[in-house]
Order: structure tokens, then C-alpha cells, then sequence
């Protein structure tokens, strides 16, 4: 037989094998949760909102407070439980590395929120409220809580689905915040 | 016995003329039929991202009402239906998609299978015709003996 037609047979095989490959060792990554899905919204600008304040008399958001600073946005609940898990992260963040963050409350009875917030701190700059969840959606939100990094031109260049965990924060967040203010 | 059958198939006849429930709610639903349907027929393209594997239009998830919601007034403001799913996957990403669309990143995903199965089957015709065109080996002279034997040609002896 011919040596190149064995070589030959050994193609399909090969070709599974390398296919098989590319799929389980990326797949079998600990850190990948397939269930996350990328932001569609990566290095475009902040889609265009403006709400209304969540505390009475206070300025309320709107994409012109983007402009000119870096920043977060937080999309979160009080009725979330994550939301609350993290929240003593964000206290950190805003208070000791004095990050900028902007909150919108999502689908929120201001009230609970309000109430929530005086008890357990308040992190954020400003709050908006996002009572029927549609700047949520042109956001791509798809759960809370979710946290964007917005930079000086008010572009979004990252989204953190879920609560913030201090891995996170350290080795993507704060390296990211202090990249985008050089 | 024949009218048990009858009950069945009057059944059966009815139960598949009844259209798929989906978890529509009837405030979200509509008024003109036709845009609805469109509306139905749209939501079960796209994928509610909180379970994943449930269209919008099976999902009870809040979100899915949301998406549902917000497809419907585009649709009612005249969007396409080729515009809505734009307006959905400029938020959500192609992923949001149930049916991948066809595009350069996805032409792998569409032709791939067709494709493969096409060189599948010519390598299998062309080895087909390979063993086929190979000829006979050529008989030995005790090999033609035995054979001629077997068939009871020969001098008829057992060997």
C-alpha cells in the first residue's frame, strides 16, 4: 500500500483529535462559566439615559455624567441577594481607592432601596432608577447585579456579570481604572 | 370500539389545532393579530439569556416579559423583522439569536456539516470503485482442480 494513502486515513482521525481538543480545554477551564455572555457593548459608547434620582433633591444620571471621568456603573437591587454580597466591595472601592461609581437601580420600589442603602452604606456618587428596566436592557443586562468600567469618553470597556469578588477587583478592576486614568 | 377511535382522533385533531401556549400573557398581547404573529413568531427566535435554552416566548423569566415587551413596541413602530433582531443583538450580542445567523463567523457552523458529508461520501465512492476494479487473483492449476471438483465437474472424488 501506498505509504501516502495510509498517511491519508490518518487525517479524519487527526482531524477529530484536534477539533476534540479545542473544544474540551477550553471547556474544562474552572474559571469559564459558559453561561456568561460577553457584553456586545465592548469599546462602544454608553448607550444614551437619563434618570430620574433615587434620593429626593440629589442631581439624578444620565450619560453626560459619563463624560470627562472614569468610572463604574453598578446595576443593582435591593431585593438581589449577590447585589448585597457585594456590596461592602463596592464601600471599599468608592471610600478607600476612591473609585467613581454610579449606581442604577434596577426595577427597585425606591423605598426598599433607600432604606436598604441608609443601612448599610451608600457607595455610589449617583443613583438613577431604572423602575421598568429598560436602560437596563439597552445596556445588555441580563441579571444584577452587573458592573460596567466606563472610561474618559464614556465608552464601555468592561462588563463584570454578577457580584464583584476581591480576586476581581484586584487583578481586573483596579489595573483597568488606573490603565484608563493615565 | 370504532367510536372510542372516532373520540381519539376528533381528540388528537383538536389538541394539534390548539397553537403553543409560550408564557404570553394576555396584557402583553397585541390588538392586531397579524402584528402579533409576527410578534410570536419572532420570540421564539430569540433567546431568553437568564435560562439559556428557553426562547422568550417559553420563558417566564422577567426578563423574558421585558424582551417580549420591548419586541412588540418595535414592531408596533414599524420595525422589520430583520430590524428587530439588529435592535436585540446591538444590545445582546448574536448570542441572543436561537437561530446563529449567516455571516463569515458563522459559515463554518452552516456549511461545515454539508461539506464534511460531501468528502465523506466521495472518499467512500472513490474506495468503493478502488475494490471494485481491482481484478481477481488468478487461480493456481491445483486451486482450478479443486474448484472444478467442488462443482462437480471434475471426477467427482471428494479430496
Amino acid at each position: 500500500m501506498w505509504l501516502g494513502r495510509r498517511l491519508l486515513y490518518l487525517v479524519p482521525a487527526t482531524l477529530f483529535t484536534v477539533l476534540v481538543a479545542a473544544y474540551l480545554i477550553p471547556a474544562l477551564d474552572p474559571r469559564r462559566d459558559p453561561s456568561r455572555v460577553a457584553s456586545a457593548l465592548i469599546d462602544k459608547p454608553a448607550p444614551e439615559f437619563a434618570l430620574a434620582p433615587l434620593i429626593e433633591g440629589e442631581a439624578g444620571l444620565a450619560t453626560a455624567d459619563l463624560a470627562g471621568r472614569v468610572s463604574l456603573i453598578n446595576f443593582f437591587a435591593s431585593w438581589c441577594g449577590p447585589c448585597r454580597i457585594e456590596h461592602p466591595l463596592l464601600m471599599r472601592l468608592a471610600g478607600e481607592h476612591g473609585v467613581t461609581i454610579f449606581g442604577i437601580d434596577y426595577k427597585d420600589p425606591p423605598e426598599a432601596a433607600r432604606r436598604w442603602l441608609a443601612q448599610d452604606g451608600n457607595p455610589f456618587a449617583r443613583i438613577g432608577v431604572d423602575p421598568t428596566g429598560r436602560t437596563a436592557i439597552d445596556f445588555g443586562v441580563y441579571g444584577v447585579p452587573e458592573t460596567y468600567v466606563i472610561d474618559r469618553s464614556g465608552r464601555i470597556r468592561h462588563r463584570h456579570v454578577g457580584p464583584l469578588d476581591a480576586a476581581t477587583v484586584e487583578e481586573v478592576i483596579l489595573p483597568m481604572l488606573d490603565r484608563l486614568r493615565q | 370500539m370504532r367510536r372510542v377511535v372516532w373520540r381519539v382522533v376528533w381528540l388528537v385533531l383538536w389538541l394539534a389545532a390548539a397553537a403553543p401556549a409560550g408564557a404570553v400573557e394576555p396584557d402583553e398581547m397585541l390588538a392586531d393579530p397579524a402584528l402579533e404573529a409576527r410578534a410570536r413568531a419572532l420570540s421564539r427566535e430569540i433567546r431568553c439569556l437568564v435560562c439559556q435554552n428557553q426562547s422568550i416566548d417559553d420563558s417566564a423569566a422577567d426578563l423574558a416579559r421585558d424582551l417580549r415587551i420591548v419586541l412588540r413596541e418595535r414592531l408596533v413602530a414599524g420595525d422589520g423583522d430583520d430590524e428587530v433582531r439588529q435592535y436585540l443583538v446591538a444590545r445582546y450580542g448574536e448570542f441572543v439569536l436561537l437561530r446563529p445567523r449567516l455571516r463569515p463567523a458563522t459559515y463554518a457552523l452552516w456549511f461545515g456539516p454539508p461539506v464534511l458529508l460531501v468528502l465523506g461520501g466521495l472518499a467512500f465512492y472513490l474506495a468503493l470503485r478502488r475494490r471494485a476494479a481491482a481484478p481477481a487473483p488468478e487461480l493456481t492449476e491445483a486451486e482450478r482442480r479443486r474448484l472444478a471438483d467442488l462443482l462437480g465437474e471434475g471426477s467427482g472424488e471428494p479430496p
